[in-house]
Order: C-alpha cells, then structure tokens, then sequence
C-alpha cells in the first residue's frame, strides 16, 4: 500500500499524542522500579538503580524465597491475585457459553417472548454497578442463602466449617454471578451484530446433513464467529478483571481481588507509592498483553457495539 | 418426543440459562431494590423486617442539599467530559484520517488507557496530581512556576482531566472507523467541485458522520455515570462534596451511614435518569433506521 508524505509537524502531533497516551503508563512502569525515596527524594527521569523490591514486597505471600527487606508479610497480593484470575476466567467463560446461545436464539428463531427479551436485554445494558450495590449486597447476605439446618447448607457448613447460614456472600461463586449477569446484556448484543452475518445457507446444509440445532450451533456457527467471540471475551475479562465495587460489597478476607487490595491500601494515611504501583503493574499487565496481541479484534468488537447499536 | 416440539423448543433451550442467570441476579436484584427503596431498611436487618416508609426516602433526598450537589457534580463531571472527549476524539479522527504507515499500532496504543483497570488509571493519575512528589507539579516547579493543587481546589477539573485521557480514544477509534465508512464518491465529487478541506468536513463529512456519533455520544454519557472506582481513588469524593458523584455517595450511604432504603432510593433515582438517556439512544436508532428504509425505498422505486 502506497502511503502518503506528511508534512513534519504532522508527525510532531502524532509523537505527542503518544506520549500523552502512553506516557502515564509508562511513568507507573518506571516508578514501579524505584524505592520510596527515590519516587519522593526527585531524582526524576530514568536515572535510578532499578530494584524489584516493591515486587517482591508485593508478592511476599507466593515467593518461594524471603526477600530480606521484608520482616513481616501484611500484603497478601498473591493471594488476591489467584483470586482475581479465577473469579475473571470462570466469570469470562461462562458469559461466553450463555451469551452466544442467547444472541443466537434472538437472532435465528423466532419465538414467543423473543421480542420482550430483546427490549430488556437492550435497557439493563446501561444499569451501572453502583445502583446493583444495594440490592445485590442485601441479597447475597440475607435472602441467597442454605439454611443451616438443611441438608446441603449443613452439609457445606460440616465439611467447611463457619457458623450459621451459607450464604453467597463471601464466596467466588456470589462474585461469578453477579459478574455473569451485568456482563450478559453487552455480550449478547455484541454478538447478535456477528451472527447475523453468518450465511443461513450454511446451517441450513447442515441441517440437511442431519445435525441437530446444539450440533448446528456449536458446530458452524461458533467457529464462524470467532472474531466476534474474542472481542466479547477480551471486553467481559476486562470488566471482571478491573472491577472494584461490587467485589468489594460481596467479597470477604479470603475472596479478596486484587482491584479492593488497592484501594485499601491506597486510603491508607502514608502512601508507599513504589508497592502502590508494583501491584498496579501487576494488574495492569493482563489487560495491556490482551490489547498488545488483540487490538484488532477489540477495535472490531468496540465498532461493532457501537455502529451497529 | 417428537422432532416437532424439539424444534419449537430449541430456541427456549438456548434462552434458558441466559434468561435465568438474569432474572436471578439482575432483574430481581432491580425489584428488590424498588421495594427497599419503600422501606427503613437498616443493613442488620432482612427485608422482611423494615419498616413501611412510603415516599419517605425519596421525598428526603430531594430536599437533601448534599444529594442535590453530588446530582449537580455527576451531571456537571457527566457533560463536561463527553462534550470534551468528543470535541477532541473527532476532531483527531479529522486530522488523522490519512494514509500513514503504522496506524494501526497507533490505534492499538491509543487503546491501552481504557483497557486498564479503572482503579489503577485513578492510582497513577493521583500521583500525578501529587501537590509535592506529583510529576505536574514538579515539572511546573522546575520551570519556575507555581505549583497547582490538583486534587484540592481543582479537584473536579483534575478528575475530569483524567477521565478524558482515559476514553477520548473510545471517541477517537469509533469516529475514525465512521469516517473510513464514509462514501467514498461523495467525497470525491465535493474534491472535483472544489470544496476546500474545511468546507468538506463541515458540509460533507460531519453530516454523514452525524448518526454515528450522537449513539457514540450517547453511549459514552451513559458510561459517564457508571465512572466511579476513579474518583474513588483519585479523591473519595473530597474535598467536601466537590467531587462526590451520584454512584460514590450511594456506596457512602450504604456502607458508611449504613441506610440501605435512602440508597436505594438514590440508585433509583440514577437509574430513572439513565433510563430516559437509553430512551433517547433506542428512539433514535429507530428513527434512524426508518429514515434509513424509507430512502432505500424511494431509490428503488425510482431506479
């Protein structure tokens, strides 16, 4: 492809719109190098003996060694870490499984209720995360719950001990739920738009062929829509994977994500700003590989959501 | 069981989990809250014990002035910086609309602030801000100037500041791809009849663009309400009520001032709000369509 000659203060823009772009990343990277009193003694720029300290400080509770700096172990990131992950992933797959089912159903069949279903997965897309808070903290305590004297809610109680009833509340499972439920609405309209463009012609062959519509489904129509199944993905990991408030209602010592590890230690009266940062690195890493590896199929997914709406 | 029925059912069977998954954590949650909402409803308690209050809550907040102010700083935070990001994502799509090697790695970079976490956009930008180790205030200083406090009297503008930085690329790589989808021979014929650069973004491809970016627009001002975990972390809402918006002071009432009926009356106040602006989106895509329908109709039966 022939590319056209631009006049210098053209690429001058572009270098600075970089910068401001990346640059605040990059500034955390590099500071997330430094110790304390390099970040607040201001030898600013790249002049510094770069130390992982604040990494390992960071990582203390999985590091199969003893940083000696480190007399006592208060940041469990590790821990938080492990959790963010599993909560991410499983919450990530199943929102996948259901979401494209669901799309598919609206965009292939015509049913009863399929209109009614479309509207209200289309309105509680723009429910925002603050206005869940209530109700979802409520319910996951109170109501969501085995009775202590029932059969499975003694038996959880036997085997993993704790007082009282078995509640949502505090265990991954409740965290998985909520995420599934507020990401479903945006996963099934972004992958409407993708299998709408699957050829009928080609399901119906199948059909032809003798498969049935599960077959049909996970069959043909899943490869073909592998683009659009990406950039669901990478948007429902990320929603998982950052989100802070709604962790934070339902989660308890040990169900802890890595996003409440930081404000907590944020609202703390003295900020050590280099471990503040080594564990913003650490979570922003993930979503920074997705993007380095995926851009395109996140531009796609975002255009996608958009245009088409 | 016959392959009849199956046929009639499979659409059922792949709505099932989704319908269920939704009804169970999303639309019940919802009711819930509307009937909390109605109630005295004190964290300790189940539901099932509150009192009856009726419109107690929302006639409170209404007259409440520290609801009004966060109300006024969420819509004032909420307009700001969708005007702002706007103005500034189309204009560089304009600009940068061009044949240019490496554009799509400038789009990819583009990209990474609104990837992160949320949480870790308002950890770096609160350093940033930092009255005494903050890089702003240092740069300013080592140039001989004053230094400014961010998070203190301009705290509203400092975290505004950041959440432009964040999603001006959501606005600039939707309205870059709008562009690029324009039709290319009306260009062209404005090219041939003269039209000078400016005269074809303002007659040419700002109209043509327009229907993409009032949903953009729309779009991006109801995610404006959902910002949160970076105020939290830049500021907490201070100083004073400077920067509390709607969805932080409804996670104070909660978890703080421990009264689940006010919040829930306040979530539903913001969700009535939030209502009307999707309304909007969802009236206008209609609109649009039918327009859309409607002239594909009249070219055909001309042709």
């Amino acid at each position: 492809m022939e590319h056209d000659r631009q006049n210098p203060a053209f690429y001058a823009l572009l270098v600075a719109l970089i910068f401001m772009a990346v640059g605040p990343i990059f500034l955390m990277f590099v500071n997330s190098f430094k110790l304390d009193v390099d970040i607040i003694g201001g030898t600013s720029g790249l002049l510094f003996l770069p130390t992982i300290q604040n990494y390992e400080t960071a990582l203390c509770d999985i590091l199969w060694y003893e940083p000696d700096h480190i007399d006592f172990c208060s940041l469990k990131f590790g821990g938080a870490f492990i959790n963010s992950l599993i909560i991410a992933l499983i919450s990530t797959f199943l929102t996948l499984v259901i979401g494209c089912m669901a799309a598919y159903a609206l965009v292939r069949f015509r049913f009863m209720g399929r209109d009614t279903a479309s509207l209200t997965t289309l309105m509680v897309r723009m429910v925002p995360p603050a206005v869940l808070l209530v109700p979802v903290f409520g319910l996951w305590n109170n109501e969501f719950c085995l009775d202590r004297d029932g059969l499975i809610g003694g038996w959880i109680r036997d085997t993993f001990g704790g007082r009282g009833d078995v509640c949502l509340a505090g265990t991954h499972s409740g965290i998985i739920l909520v995420y599934v439920a507020m990401n479903l609405p945006f996963v099934i309209w972004i992958l409407q738009s993708f299998i709408v463009q699957v050829p009928r012609s080609l399901e119906e062959a199948a059909r032809v062929d003798g498969a049935g519509p599960f077959q049909v489904f996970f069959r043909v129509v899943l490869p073909l829509i592998k683009p659009g199944l990406a950039a669901a993905a990478i948007f429902t990991f990320r929603i998982a994977w950052n989100e802070y408030l709604l962790a934070s209602a339902l989660s308890d010592r040990n169900t802890k994500t890595v996003p409440i590890l930081i404000v907590n230690n944020m609202s703390e009266f003295n900020v050590e700003w280099g471990v503040i940062m080594a564990t913003g690195m650490l979570l922003a890493i993930p979503p920074i590989i997705f993007t380095l590896f995926a851009s395109r199929q996140i531009i796609t997914g975002m255009t996608a959501g958009a245009v088409k709406g | 069981m016959n392959s009849q029925t199956f046929n009639k059912l499979t659409p059922y069977m792949f709505m099932a989990p989704a319908v269920i998954i939704m009804a169970i954590a999303l639309l019940y949650p919802l009711g819930y809250m509307v009937y909390g909402s109605f109630r005295d409803w004190d964290p300790s308690q189940s539901i099932s014990e509150t009192e009856f209050v009726g419109f107690k809550n929302y006639i409170t907040l209404f007259f409440d002035p520290a609801f009004r102010e966060s109300l006024s700083v969420t819509l004032i935070f909420a307009f700001t910086v969708v005007i702002a990001e706007m103005v500034i994502g189309v204009g560089l799509a304009l600009l940068l609309d061009r044949n240019i090697r490496g554009m799509s790695v400038l789009r990819t970079l583009f990209i990474l602030p609104m990837m992160i976490a949320p949480v870790v956009v308002g950890l770096m930008w609160r350093y940033m801000y930092h009255p005494t180790v903050g890089t702003f205030n240092r740069t300013l200083k080592s140039w001989g100037f004053e230094g400014v406090d961010w998070l203190g009297q301009h705290a509203l503008l400092s975290v505004i500041i950041a959440d432009i930085w964040q999603w001006t690329p959501f606005i600039f790589i939707l309205a870059l791809a709008a562009l690029q989808s324009l039709p290319r021979s009306a260009l062209e014929a404005a090219r041939i009849d003269g039209a000078t650069g400016w005269q074809q973004i303002i007659y040419i491809k700002l109209p043509l663009m327009m229907p993409v970016l009032i949903v953009t627009a729309l779009l991006r001002l109801i995610d404006a309400f959902k910002v949160l975990e970076v105020i939290l972390v830049m500021t907490e809402g201070g100083p004073g009520l400077s920067t509390e918006i709607v969805a932080l002071r409804i996670s104070r009432t909660a978890t703080e001032f421990r009264e689940l009926g006010t919040a829930a009356a306040m979530s539903n106040y913001l969700l009535i709000l939030l209502l009307f602006f999707t309304l909007a989106m969802f009236a206008f895509t209609r609109l649009q369509e039918a327009r859309a329908a409607r002239l594909a109709r009249q070219v055909q039966e001309e042709g």
